[in-house]
Order: C-alpha cells, then sequence, then structure tokens
C-alpha cells in the first residue's frame, strides 16, 4: 500500500534490479581490483621458458622461482628489515604526533597558531627538498647505512600531528578539567583521560604510519648502501633493474609477490582493527 | 562545521620567518662546504709514512704498513665472480694491500656515486664506462692515470686505436682490461627454416634475410621479429660507429666539437636504412618481447646486433639456443662500434694509496688477467698482442668479434644518456609521430650539437 | 545564612584560585616539555635542510667537483629555458588534472555502491583496500608486464577484435595508463575515507528529503555532495599533493621519463638532474619550484573548495 512516504521511493521490483546492478558492479571492482596480483602470483609459478605464455595459468607449475629468488637476494633479511623500522618508526610516532597534538589542540598559550602553522607547512616540503641535506647530515655523523640513519627523518610526523589534533580537538573538554579538579596533574590527565578517548584514532595512525613506512622509498635508497641493511622497496628496485637486462622478468614477478605478501598478510589479519579505525577517526 | 581560519597573519610571520632565514642561508652553506670538502681532504691522511714522492713504479718495500684500497665496479655477476678471485690473487702476490669492492647494479650506479662521493666515501679505483669519462674528468674527479706506470706512447702501440677514447687533453684517464664490439647474432635454427644459408653480409642482404625471417600471426603481432629492433640498446652505437662511417659519412671532428653527420647524405642515408626496418620493413619495432636481448634469448628474433658481453648471459640463460656470430654487414667499408668499461683513479688519491691503485691496475690489464677475463666474462682484451693469438681467433663465437676490433671505433660520449635518449626520441618521432624522417633527422642533429657546445662552453671557461 | 554562604563560596572561589595558578606553571612546564623535543627535531630536519636547499639553489653544485661558486638565479633561468623542464611541467599538471578527478570519482562511486550494500560489505573493504597497502614497485612492475606490446592485456583486445595498442609505449597514452595505475592503487583508500564521510550524514536528512519527494539523483545533488565537500576538500588536497610529486610509477613503469618524454614528471626530472646529471645545484633549484607549487596549489584548492555549509 502506497502512502506518502512511498512517492520518493522506487518500487520493490526497480529496487531489487538496482541491488543486483550494484553487487555486479562491485564484484567487477573486485576483479579489476584483485587481477594484476592473481597474475603476479601465477607467473612467479611459471617456469623460465614460458615466460611469453599469456594463459593465467601456468602449466607445468614450479616452485623453484622462489627458491631461486632467496638465492639470489636476501629477501628474507630485507623483509626483517623492513619490520623493525616501520615498527620503530609507528612507536615512536604515536608517542610524539599524540602528545603534540594533544598539546596544540588542549591549550592554548603564546604562539600556539605559528607552531601549528609550522608544523603544518612542513607537509609541503616535498621530500626530494630535503634528502640531499639529510644525506651530508647523515653522513657527517656517519650515520649512513645505519638504522638511526634511516629512521631519523621519520620519527615524527607531521600528518600525525595534523590527524591527532584535529581528532583531540573534538575531545569534550570538561572531562579533562573535571580531572585537574579532581587533583590530577597534567601528565596524568593526558596519559589517563585523554589517551583512552583517542584510542581509534591512534589506531589509525599506527596503521597508516606502519604502512608508510613500510613502502618508503626514497630515503632507504639513498642512505643505505649495505646489500643485507636494504628495506624491501629498496632491494625489490635493485633486484628488478638487474634482472631487466637479463631477461629475469619471472624473478621479478616472484620477487614482486613475496614484497607485497607480508603487507596483505598483516592487513588481512587486522582488518577489522584497521577498518573500524579509519572509520571511527572520522576523518574530521 | 566548516569554519574559515584566518591564515594570514601567522602565514606571514611564517614568511618573514623564513625569508630571514634564507639570507642566513649563507652562513650554512659555507659549514657545510667545508664538511664536504674535509671528507675529500681527509682521506689521503689515512696513507702512512708519507713519502714525499707518490711515484708507483719505485717498488715495495717503501711502506710495509698495510693499505686498504677500495674498487667500485657495476654490478654483473660474471664480472664481480671473477674480480673477487683476481682481488685473492693479487693480495697473495701483494701481501700489504687488501682490495674491498663494491659493486651496483647498472641502472643506480652514477646514483650510488652521486651519493657517495660528496660524502667522501669515494673509491681509490672506479671502473666506468668510457662514456661517462669526459663528464667525470671536466668535474675534476680524476687524475691522469701515472705517467710512468701507464705511458701514453705504450698504452697507444699496445692497445687498440678505440682505446683512444679514453684520452683527453693529451692524458690517458683511465685504462680497460677488456673491450667490446657489436656483432651480428643470428639464430641458426630459424635460418635454417627460412632456408638462408650464410647470415648477411651487406646492408641489402640483411634486409632482404629479415624479411624472410618474420613471422607473424593471424592478427598481425610479431611471433618472431625478423631483426630485432632497439634503438635504445645497442642500434645507436650501431648508427654512430657502423652504419655512418660506412656509408662514408663522418661522426666528430678531430676536436671532438662538431657533429658532422648532416655534412654529407651519407648521415641521412645511414639513419633511414637503420629507421626503416620498423617503419618501412617492419621486421621488427621496439618493446616486444620486453626488449631485443630478451626476443632473441627467447627465439623470438631471428637476428639481433648485440655486445660481446652478452654471450656469458646467452651462454648461462639459453644454453640450449643455436646462434651464430657473424661480423657486421658491411656497406661502402668496414666500421663496427666498439665500447668499453675502464678502470681510472679518483683525484684524491694519493700517498700509499695511490701506489696500491696503481700496481691494482697494472695487474688487471696484465694478459693473464685480459685471458681470464675472456673465458669468464666473454670480453675480449683490450691489446692487440692478447687478442689476436689464434685461440681466439679461431673460435666461433669470439673470432668474429676479434676481427672487426681493428676496424672498431669507440664515440667520444659527452654525455650518454643525454645522447642515446635523443635518438632514442628522433626515432620515436618517426615511428609514432610519423614525422618525416629528415626532419627528425634535422633536430636530431641539431639537438646533439647543443649538447657539445653546452659541454664545450662549461669546460672551456676551467 | 547569606554570609555564612558568601563565605563558603568565597573559600571555594579562593580555593579554585590557589588550585588555577599552581596550575598555570604546571600546565606551562608540561606544554614546553611536551613540545621541545617536537620542536627541535622539526626545525633540524625540515627547517634547516630546506634552507640548505635554498643556499644549493643558488649554486653551481656538481656532486663531483669540489667548488660551488655561487651564481644568483642562473639555475632557475636555466630550467624555464629548457624544453625538458618544461615538458615535465606540463606533463605533472596533466597527472593531477587526471588523477584528482579519476581518484576521487572511483572513490565516490565505490564508496556509494557500497553505503547501499548490505551483505558482504567487510569483505568489499578488505578487497579493495588491499591495492593501497602493496609496494609501488611491485604494482608498477605488474602492470609494466601486462601492459607490453604483446602482453596479456593486448592478447584480450585482440580477442575482442580490438587493435593492438601501445600502451606504456606510446607518447599519447603512456601518462594516462600510468596515471590510471596510480588511481587503481588509491581507489581503496579513497573509498574509506568517502565511506566514513557517508556515515557522517545523517539519515534523517535523506528521509526528510525522500518525503519532500526527492528522487535519488536530487538527494544526491543536494544532500550529499555539499555535506560531503569538507571530506572532498581533504581528499582533493592530500590526491593533489601526491599527484604533484608523482615519481615511484614512473620509474619502475617507464624508461627515461617514457616515450618522448611523455611521462616525466616534475620529481624525475629533479631525480634525473640530481642522480644522472649530478647537476645538484638545478635539481634543488627545481624542488624549490616543486615546493612552491606545492603551497599554490593547497591555498588555492583551500580558498575555492573550502565553502561554509548551511544546514
Amino acid at each position: 500500500m502506497q502512502t506518502s512516504a512511498d512517492r520518493g521511493r522506487t518500487r520493490p521490483v526497480a529496487q531489487d534490479a538496482l541491488a543486483v546492478i550494484r553487487y555486479a558492479l562491485l564484484f567487477a571492482g573486485v576483479v579489476v581490483t584483485l587481477f594484476p596480483f592473481l597474475w603476479m602470483a601465477a607467473s612467479s609459478l611459471k617456469q623460465p621458458q614460458h615466460l611469453f605464455d599469456m594463459g593465467l595459468i601456468p602449466s607445468p607449475a614450479t616452485w623453484s622461482n622462489y627458491a631461486d629468488l632467496f638465492k639470489k637476494a636476501p629477501f628474507g633479511r630485507w623483509i626483517a628489515n623492513t619490520a623493525v623500522i616501520a615498527v620503530v618508526t609507528t612507536v615512536s610516532v604515536l608517542i610524539f604526533d599524540t602528545s603534540v597534538g594533544y598539546v596544540l589542540a588542549k591549550f592554548q598559550f603564546a604562539g600556539q597558531k605559528v607552531i601549528f602553522l609550522f608544523i603544518i607547512s612542513t607537509l609541503m616540503v616535498p621530500t626530494e627538498m630535503l634528502i640531499i641535506p639529510w644525506y651530508l647530515l647523515a653522513s657527517d655523523l656517519h650515520l649512513t647505512d645505519t638504522y638511526v640513519g634511516l629512521l631519523l627523518p621519520g620519527l615524527i610526523s607531521a600528518f600525525g600531528i595534523f590527524l591527532m589534533r584535529q581528532f583531540m580537538s573534538s575531545l569534550p573538554s570538561e572531562l579533562l578539567d573535571a580531572a585537574r579538579i579532581d587533583g590530577l596533574n597534567e601528565w596524568r590527565v593526558f596519559v589517563s583521560i585523554a589517551i583512552p578517548l583517542v584510542k581509534p584514532a591512534m589506531v589509525t595512525l599506527a596503521i597508516l604510519s606502519f604502512i608508510s613506512s613500510w613502502n618508503q622509498f626514497i630515503w632507504p635508497f639513498i642512505v643505505l648502501q649495505t646489500e643485507g641493511n636494504y628495506t624491501l622497496p629498496v632491494g625489490m628496485v635493485y633486484f628488478s633493474s638487474e634482472l631487466k637486462d637479463n631477461s629475469g622478468w619471472i624473478l621479478i614477478m616472484t620477487g614482486a609477490t613475496v614484497s607485497v605478501l607480508p603487507l596483505i598478510a598483516l592487513f588481512l589479519i587486522f582488518q577489522k582493527r584497521i577498518i573500524q579505525g579509519i572509520a571511527l577517526s572520522g576523518m574530521k | 562545521m566548516t569554519t574559515k581560519t584566518t591564515y594570514t597573519k601567522p602565514l606571514s610571520a611564517l614568511a618573514i620567518l623564513t625569508l630571514l632565514l634564507t639570507a642566513c642561508g649563507g652562513n650554512s652553506g659555507n659549514k657545510a662546504e667545508g664538511a664536504a670538502a674535509s671528507p675529500a681532504a681527509a682521506s689521503p691522511s689515512v696513507s702512512v709514512a708519507a713519502s714525499g714522492s707518490a711515484s708507483p713504479s719505485a717498488a715495495s718495500g717503501n711502506s710495509q704498513e698495510k693499505v686498504t684500497i677500495e674498487y667500485w665496479q657495476y654490478e654483473y655477476p660474471a664480472k664481480v665472480t671473477l674480480i673477487d678471485e683476481l682481488i685473492k690473487e693479487f693480495q697473495a702476490q701483494n701481501p700489504t694491500i687488501t682490495v674491498k669492492q663494491t659493486n651496483f647494479p647498472y641502472d643506480q650506479y652514477n646514483e650510488k656515486v652521486a651519493t657517495l662521493v660528496p660524502a667522501g666515501k669515494g673509491p681509490d679505483v672506479i671502473n666506468l664506462y668510457y662514456g661517462w669519462l669526459p663528464k667525470y674528468v671536466s668535474s675534476g674527479f680524476l687524475q691522469p692515470l701515472p705517467e710512468a706506470a701507464f705511458p701514453a706512447a705504450q698504452i697507444e702501440s699496445d692497445y687498440y686505436p678505440l682505446v683512444n677514447a679514453a684520452k683527453i687533453d693529451g692524458s690517458y684517464w683511465a685504462i680497460p682490461t677488456a673491450v667490446r664490439t657489436l656483432a651480428l647474432f643470428y639464430n641458426k635454427d630459424l635460418f635454417a627454416k627460412a632456408n638462408i644459408a650464410q647470415p648477411p653480409a651487406t646492408w641489402e642482404e640483411l634486409v632482404e634475410d629479415a624479411k624472410k625471417l618474420t613471422e607473424k600471426d593471424g592478427k598481425g603481432q610479431f611471433v618472431v621479429e625478423g631483426f630485432a629492433w632497439e634503438p635504445g640498446a645497442q642500434l645507436h652505437h650501431w648508427y654512430r660507429d657502423g652504419l655512418l662511417p660506412q656509408a662514408g659519412g663522418q661522426d666528430l671532428s678531430d676536436d671532438r666539437r662538431r657533429i658532422l653527420w648532416a655534412d654529407t647524405p651519407a648521415g641521412l642515408e645511414a639513419f633511414q636504412y637503420l629507421i626503416d626496418f620498423a617503419v618501412k620493413h617492419k621486421v621488427g619495432t621496439t618493446g616486444v618481447f620486453t626488449d631485443d636481448a630478451t626476443a632473441f634469448k627467447t627465439g623470438h628474433a631471428a637476428i639481433n646486433i648485440d655486445g660481446s658481453f652478452r654471450l656469458g648471459s646467452l651462454k648461462k640463460d639459453a644454453p640450449d639456443l643455436q646462434y651464430g656470430i657473424a661480423p657486421l654487414p658491411a656497406y661502402k667499408n668496414k666500421s663496427a662500434p666498439s665500447s668499453f668499461w675502464a678502470n681510472a683513479i679518483p683525484k684524491n688519491v694519493s700517498g700509499a694509496k695511490l701506489e696500491a691503485a696503481t700496481k691494482f691496475l697494472q695487474f688487471l690489464t696484465s694478459k693473464e688477467v685480459q685471458e681470464k677475463w675472456v673465458e669468464q666474462v666473454g670480453e675480449l682484451p683490450a691489446q692487440r698482442a692478447v687478442a689476436t693469438q689464434d685461440k681466439y681467433l679461431n673460435d666461433e663465437k669470439l673470432g668474429p668479434f676479434i676481427s672487426q676490433l681493428d676496424n672498431s671505433k669507440a664515440h667520444f660520449f659527452i654525455d650518454e644518456t643525454g645522447e642515446r635518449t635523443l635518438f632514442v626520441d628522433a626515432t620515436n618521432e618517426v615511428l609514432l609521430n610519423h614525422v618525416p624522417v629528415e626532419q627528425a633527422f634535422k633536430d636530431l642533429v641539431a639537438k646533439t650539437q647543443k649538447l657539445y657546445d653546452d659541454y664545450w662552453a662549461k669546460a672551456d671557461k676551467k | 545564612m547569606i554570609s555564612s554562604a558568601i563565605q563558603r563560596s568565597a573559600k571555594v572561589g579562593r580555593r579554585l584560585l590557589a588550585v588555577r595558578f599552581t596550575y598555570r606553571t604546571q600546565r606551562i612546564v608540561f606544554i614546553y616539555s611536551m613540545l621541545g623535543v617536537p620542536l627541535l627535531y622539526f626545525l633540524v630536519t625540515r627547517l634547516v635542510p630546506i634552507v640548505y636547499s635554498f643556499n644549493i639553489s643558488v649554486r653551481e653544485w656538481d656532486v663531483l667537483s669540489p667548488e660551488k661558486p655561487y651564481v644568483g638565479f642562473s639555475n632557475f633561468a636555466a630550467l624555464f629555458v629548457d624544453e625538458t623542464f618544461r615538458r615535465s611541467l606540463a606533463n605533472t599538471f596533466l597527472f593531477v588534472a587526471v588523477g584528482i578527478p579519476g581518484q576521487l570519482a572511483a572513490g565516490l562511486a565505490v564508496a556509494l555502491l557500497l553505503q547501499s550494500a548490505t551483505r558482504l560489505r567487510g569483505f568489499f573493504r578488505t578487497v579493495y583496500f588491499i591495492p593501497y597497502v602493496t609496494s609501488i614497485v611491485a604494482i608498477s612492475w605488474v602492470f609494466r608486464w601486462m601492459l607490453m606490446p604483446n602482453g596479456w592485456v593486448n592478447a584480450q583486445l585482440l580477442n575482442l577484435g580490438i587493435p593492438a595498442q601501445l600502451f606504456l609505449q606510446s607518447p599519447r597514452q603512456a601518462p594516462f595508463v600510468v596515471a590510471l595505475a596510480m588511481i587503481w592503487q588509491s581507489v581503496g583508500f579513497q573509498m574509506l575515507v568517502f565511506v566514513t564521510g557517508l556515515e557522517g550524514i545523517p539519515r534523517t536528512y535523506y528521509e526528510a528529503a525522500q518525503i519532500d519527494g526527492a528522487n535519488a539523483w536530487r538527494r544526491f545533488r543536494h544532500i550529499t555532495i555539499p555535506l560531503l565537500n569538507p571530506v572532498i576538500l581533504f581528499s582533493a588536497v592530500i590526491a593533489g599533493i601526491s599527484y604533484l610529486q608523482a615519481f615511484g610509477h614512473i620509474v619502475s613503469m617507464t624508461q627515461d621519463g617514457g616515450p618522448l618524454n611523455s611521462t616525466r614528471t616534475l620529481v624525475y626530472h629533479i631525480y634525473k638532474l640530481a642522480f644522472k646529471s649530478f647537476d645538484m645545484g638545478s635539481a634543488s633549484a627545481a624542488t624549490v619550484i616543486l615546493f612552491v607549487i606545492l603551497l599554490a596549489f593547497t591555498l588555492l584548492q583551500l580558498k575555492v573548495l573550502d565553502r561554509k555549509v548551511d544546514y
């Protein structure tokens, strides 16, 4: 029975058809999204002489490329390096960005606006502008080709500060004031009241920070020298460019598969948290 | 929800701040200069018991101190393995010298030099593509080879004339262990299939054979290229040092300042010949089967012009491929492109390190090392006496390469990447944008000439 | 009675005053101790290098040579005269012009589809997000491989009777192909941003509009888009900054800046100047130009897209 409220709605049958179209489109998108990965993985199972076979399923399939890969290059070491760097960076970013974001959001003091704008404006400085001076500085301090040198530029993130500040500003100040009146000092207010309230944003920040650190390329490329110290993106580039000239495309695909697996695995495991975090943070 | 914040006041404050700091930038600049200069000055101080003269052949016994020198080369697996062996041999012969080898993939070689050298972490001996020498020399990075150990007259008598591309301003700046030339690689099975008995020896024969050997599928896609066509790979070398002289033209003026390609019709004739393979005869084109070497390796190209450096990887990656080598097809006369990687010494190396570096260089250019190089890497000996031994001349694969060495040339590059890009761009203009060949050729000559003019203008200022 | 009340409130007042007084100093200590290290960090790792970079840009700075003479603005002048540099600017703007609308449209489309999907939402969200977490290098190599003239994509096109395309070999198609790859990799992230934004729009608006008889398209135009404005702005700025600095995909998918320099972006040009020509002076000058462009771009975006929304 149609009511006035129904006037704006489409009729049930048409709605079902629409739903089917929607799902069809979504699934089409899934195919487009996943296909390159399937291709990558399938290629890694091909035998070298079938280089130019365009079929999706390799036959005969072989796992030997993976063995070759790890023999040719220290992929395991590279993954370990990348993981360590990513974890340390994420922890540091969480600590510093949250505290600075909190202070900038919840306190009024002289120079507050200037400091905030200064930090934000560093976001607009392209990394390319910074790497040469960074490199010269690092080499003066004998920090090239070291974990410390690699970590230094990424320990505090202006983007993270921006994110945390935006999120923090929506926290009700009354809660914080109440805590202060109850006798908690500033530090306790921060740690026991503010932080638990911004957990979703921190999760988001942690994830974004981890991903970006993992995939970071330019700075590690410049600062790392010895093969054993490379991170995965850097190693992958050296590996691919060397192989490209020697017709090692199958191995390049194998390397590509290996390099995307860790993050995908991590992502799949933590996906609920990740997506919740990003959604809840609300990009205010 | 969205509040418009006034950005103007804080922004202007920021701008003023930045301006102030830029003005003071001069000081920080000097500091950094000092910082960059001092590591470079610091390395010679490592040499112990500094004897006044750094005469290298004033032999041994002078310092019993251990010296470590660093050798950089680009990462080519066969070369790396061989150098490791050679280093062990050298160190056995010279117990006070330790050699450390560092290598980078070819694509990133220059970047690594760019990042490590300013930080003072440069090498003591560096292996460079000869085409980069003008750049490295004009920047003041290298020193000429020590005269006593490498007299110019001796180099000119012992080595093939193409090595003279390493002679700049009257001195030799680098010395190669081995050289490479280009030759014709042909797939014996495909030739047999097309009933062609001999590899082509003239320009026309090359075109005819390529046409016979080309196979396309029902949809017009290449299954087999008659002639692998990749201007960015070896063909631009083929043009400068092969086709052009063969047509009677000249590459550069004697003072290396002027491009002489357009001075005779030979230049355009050679360019047209090269372009026609892709445009007119359609026996091959860029980017198919990823590149020319891969196409040939996987049997998808019947003929490829490639260098002796490919022999090693062919042996490894395509051991079952039945292929042969023939000298490049000739026209009005013979000429083959050649190139080499050579070892040079940076300017800041002196004292005991310079002695050690020179000794290492002498070792690397000895007869035994050159022979080992041929066997393991597949490059040709740089010294005529070594190369023209029967065992090499009669080798099925090496012979054709070596026979061309006497007629080979190595173009003097002032900017290898730049010159190559201009050439590839010109071919692309014709191939993809259908620009008339004459027009593209004229632009190519003009742009290349400009590169040279800029280079020499800078060099003359010094 | 009143006097004791006043007395009590005075006591409370005094107590609060005392509390607030000690709080003031404590606050200041807290603020500056939290800000101290980070500010120093930013000064050292961002400000000083920027200034240093400006310094390099006004010198003739060859990596291999010890002399670095001051040359004023000649590096900048030389850049603008250089045809390749101007090309790289044009290419970069092309990437931005294609990338921002492309990414936003694709992300919004998927987000909208996802909104109305009741089942498998989690599955879709996960799958679409996967490209975002994968390395640029790996993806670029796969695309490069698939788009070869005799690669898989062309094989399928030929099966459909469409002539084979040059893709990355064609100066006309290459930039679009690369931009498409970049969009492909960012759709998941964009989708999530929009999903969040969409969820922030109260349902009541839609319901009210439906009661008033508005159809889907009008609801979209007059409710969704305006209320998504801040999210769109944020996305446009972030996406723009990223496309202005396009580099990773280009390095791995094309060689030497693509056929006829068609995929040569500003950052790629900088990279070539610095590490192939060893010309740090010009490279730094180009980074300064990039910086100015980024700044101008962001400010422009903020001005144009930042509109106040009336409820």
